[in-house]
C-alpha cells in the first residue's frame, strides 16, 4: 500500500492510495486532472507527464531510454519528470509527491 | 502469405539512409522514415509547417481539388492551440460511460446481424456501416444520419482509379454546407451548433472555419477507421488463438489495441512543408518543399521497437506514432480506441471464428514502394460462440 500525492495545475495537492499497477492508472481510476493517460500505459502519449518531488527521484529512478526519448520532445521536461504509466506502485513509494506537468 | 499480415516495404531504406524520395504531382516529397526523425520533425513546427496551403501537407496533394483549409489540422500553434482547446473536450465524451453504452448496442446489433449471413464483405458491410454509426455519436447528431453516409459507398473523397477527381468530394461539401446552414437556423445539440455557437481566441467561427473542422472530422475519421476495424478483422481470422487469450485475458486488450494500431498503421504518411533550408537526418531539405513524416515506417524501427514485424498482443513498451506526435496527434483518436475497445469485447462474447473467403488488397504507391494498407474488399463468414 503507498500513499502518493498529485499536485495538479492548479496547485491543489490530491492524497490518493494504491496497492498495485501503474501510477497512471492510479491516477486515472481518482480523476486526477492532467494525467490522461490516453495510450493505457504503453509510453506512446505523454498524457501522463509528472515532475517527480527532487529528493524522492531515486525512490522511483531513471527513465528508460524509450520513455527519455518521449521526454525529450515534451516542452515542459526537466531533470525529474516520468510518465507516470512507466512508474509501479510498491510500498517504497508511500509519501511520493509527483508535479503533474502542464 | 497470411492475409492479415502488412510487410514492412521501408526496412532497407530506413536502416542505410532514413529518408527517401517520392514524386507527387511535381511537387516531390522527402520520406522520413526513422522513428526519432519523425517525432523531431512533428515536434518541430516552426521548420515544418503545416499551415501551407491547403491540400499541400496531404500525400497525394490535394492543392488542385480544394481551397478550404483543414482545421485544426493546417494550423499551426499558436492558433492551433486554440483550436484544439475548443475541439478537445468534445472529442473526449467517447470516455463518457452513455456514449460507450450507446456505442455498444450499435456495435452488438451490427455484429449479431453479420452473424446470420454466409457472406459479409467486411469494408462495405461491416468497417464503413460501424464507422458511419459510430460517427452519429461523436457527431451527436441523428442516428439516421449514418443511412446517407453509408450509401455515399467507400469512395466519397477520392474516385477510387484517379486520387484528383475533385468532383466526388463535392457530394460531401454541399451536404456539410447544409448541415451548417440548417443548425444556423435551428440549433440542436449536434457538434455544428456547438461550433456555430463558439468562439476562438474572443471571436465567432467564420463559415468556412467551421466547413473546414467538419469536412477533416468526416474525412479524417473514415479511412483510417475503416483500415483500422477491416485489418482487425482479418487478424482474427488468421489468429483464433488471439481471441481466445484476450477472452482469457481482458486485462492486456488495452494493448493489444495499441499493438494492432502500430502494426496496421492506419494512415500511413502526412506531410509538412519547410519553412527554411534545413535538414533532417543529414539529408538536405530545401525551403518551400516538402517532407512526410511517414508513421508507417516508423512504427517498425527495429532500433526501438523489438521484433518489430510481428503482433505481440501485450507489448508493453509501444511508444508508436500511429495517431501522429505532438501537438497535432490524433484528435479522433479518444473515438477510434474506443471503436477498438469495444469492437474486440464484442467479438470475444460473440465470435468462435471468422473464416476468409476471398480478398482484394489495397495497396499504396509511395514512389519506390508498394504498401499494404488495407483491404477493397475481405469476404468472411463469422462464426457464433
Ligand atoms: C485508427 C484511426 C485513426 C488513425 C490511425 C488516425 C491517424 C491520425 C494521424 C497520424 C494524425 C496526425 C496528422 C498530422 O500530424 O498531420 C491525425 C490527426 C487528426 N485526426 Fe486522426 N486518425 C484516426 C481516427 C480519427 C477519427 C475517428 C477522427 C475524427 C472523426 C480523426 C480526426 C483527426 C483530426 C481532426 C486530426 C488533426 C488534429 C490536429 O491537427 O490537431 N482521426 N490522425
Ligand atoms: S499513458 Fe501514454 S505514455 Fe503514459
Amino acid at each position: 500500500m503507498a500513499k502518493i500525492t498529485f499536485i495538479t495545475q492548479d496547485n491543489i495537492p490530491v492524497t490518493v492510495e494504491g496497492e498495485s499497477g501503474s501510477v497512471m492508472a492510479l491516477a486515472v481510476d481518482n480523476n486526477i486532472a492532467g494525467i490522461d493517460g490516453d495510450c493505457g500505459g504503453v509510453c506512446s502519449c505523454a498524457t501522463c507527464h509528472v515532475h517527480v518531488a527532487k529528493d524522492q527521484f531515486s525512490l522511483v529512478g531513471e527513465a528508460s531510454e524509450i520513455e527519455k526519448d518521449m521526454l525529450e520532445l515534451d516542452d515542459s521536461t526537466d531533470d525529474y519528470s516520468r510518465l507516470c504509466c512507466q512508474i509501479d506502485i510498491t510500498d517504497e513509494l508511500d509519501g511520493l509527491v509527483l508535479t503533474v506537468a502542464g | 502469405m497470411k492475409k492479415h499480415l502488412s510487410p514492412d516495404p521501408f526496412k532497407n531504406t530506413r536502416a542505410t539512409s532514413g529518408c527517401a524520395h517520392m514524386d507527387d504531382q511535381n511537387d516531390p516529397v522527402t520520406m522520413i522514415l526513422r522513428l526519432k526523425d519523425v517525432r523531431k520533425t512533428a515536434h518541430n513546427w516552426k521548420t515544418f509547417q503545416s499551415g501551407a496551403t491547403p491540400g499541400r501537407i496531404v500525400i497525394p496533394s490535394e492543392v488542385k481539388i480544394r481551397d478550404t483549409r483543414q482545421i485544426p489540422f493546417e494550423v499551426d500553434p499558436p492558433l492551433h492551440g486554440s483550436f484544439r482547446a475548443l475541439l478537445d473536450p468534445w472529442f473526449k465524451r467517447p470516455l463518457e460511460a452513455d456514449y460507450k453504452a450507446k456505442l455498444s448496442t450499435q456495435i452488438k446489433a451490427l455484429v449479431e446481424n453479420v452473424l446470420k449471413a454466409d457472406k459479409v464483405e467486411t469494408v462495405a458491410e461491416f468497417s464503413l456501416c460501424l464507422q458511419s454509426h459510430a460517427l452519429t455519436l461523436l457527431l451527436n447528431t441523428d442516428g439516421s444520419e449514418a443511412d446517407t453516409w453509408i450509401g455515399w459507398g467507400t469512395h466519397v473523397f477520392r474516385s477510387e482509379h484517379d486520387p484528383l477527381d475533385g468532383n466526388k468530394a463535392a457530394l460531401l461539401y454541399d451536404y456539410i454546407d447544409a448541415q451548417i446552414k440548417s443548425a444556423a437556423i435551428n440549433p440542436r445539440h449536434d457538434l455544428y451548433s456547438v461550433l456555430l455557437a463558439a468562439q476562438v481566441d474572443g471571436k465567432k467561427l467564420t463559415f468556412d472555419e467551421i466547413k473546414g473542422i467538419m469536412i477533416l472530422t468526416f474525412a479524417g475519421g473514415r479511412d483510417t477507421v475503416i483500415n483500422a476495424v477491416t485489418n482487425t478483422i482479418a487478424y482474427f481470422a488468421e489468429n483464433p488463438e488471439s481471441l481466445v487469450r484476450l477472452r482469457n485475458e481482458p486485462e492486456i486488450i488495452g494493448r493489444a489495441i495499441e499493438e494492432l494500431i502500430r502494426y496496421f498503421a492506419p494512415l500511413t504518411q502526412m506531410g509538412r512543408v519547410a519553412t527554411e533550408d534545413t535538414q533532417v537526418c543529414e539529408h538536405a531539405i530545401a525551403a518551400d518543399s516538402r517532407v512526410s513524416l511517414c508513421w508507417a515506417s516508423a512504427n517498425r524501427d527495429e532500433s526501438v521497437f523489438e521484433s518489430p514485424d510481428e503482433v505481440i498482443l501485450d507489448r508493453k513498451l509501444n511508444p508508436h506514432v500511429s495517431f501522429g506526435f505532438s501537438h497535432h496527434n490524433c484528435l479522433g483518436a479518444t473515438h477510434a480506441r474506443q471503436i477498438m475497445r469495444i469492437l474486440i469485447d464484442t467479438l470475444i462474447e460473440k465470435v468462435s471464428s471468422i473464416d476468409i473467403l476471398d480478398c482484394e488488397e489495397n495497396i499504396e504507391t509511395l514512389g519506390e514502394f508498394s504498401r499494404k494498407v488495407g483491404f477493397h474488399r475481405l469476404n468472411v463468414k463469422f462464426n457464433p460462440r
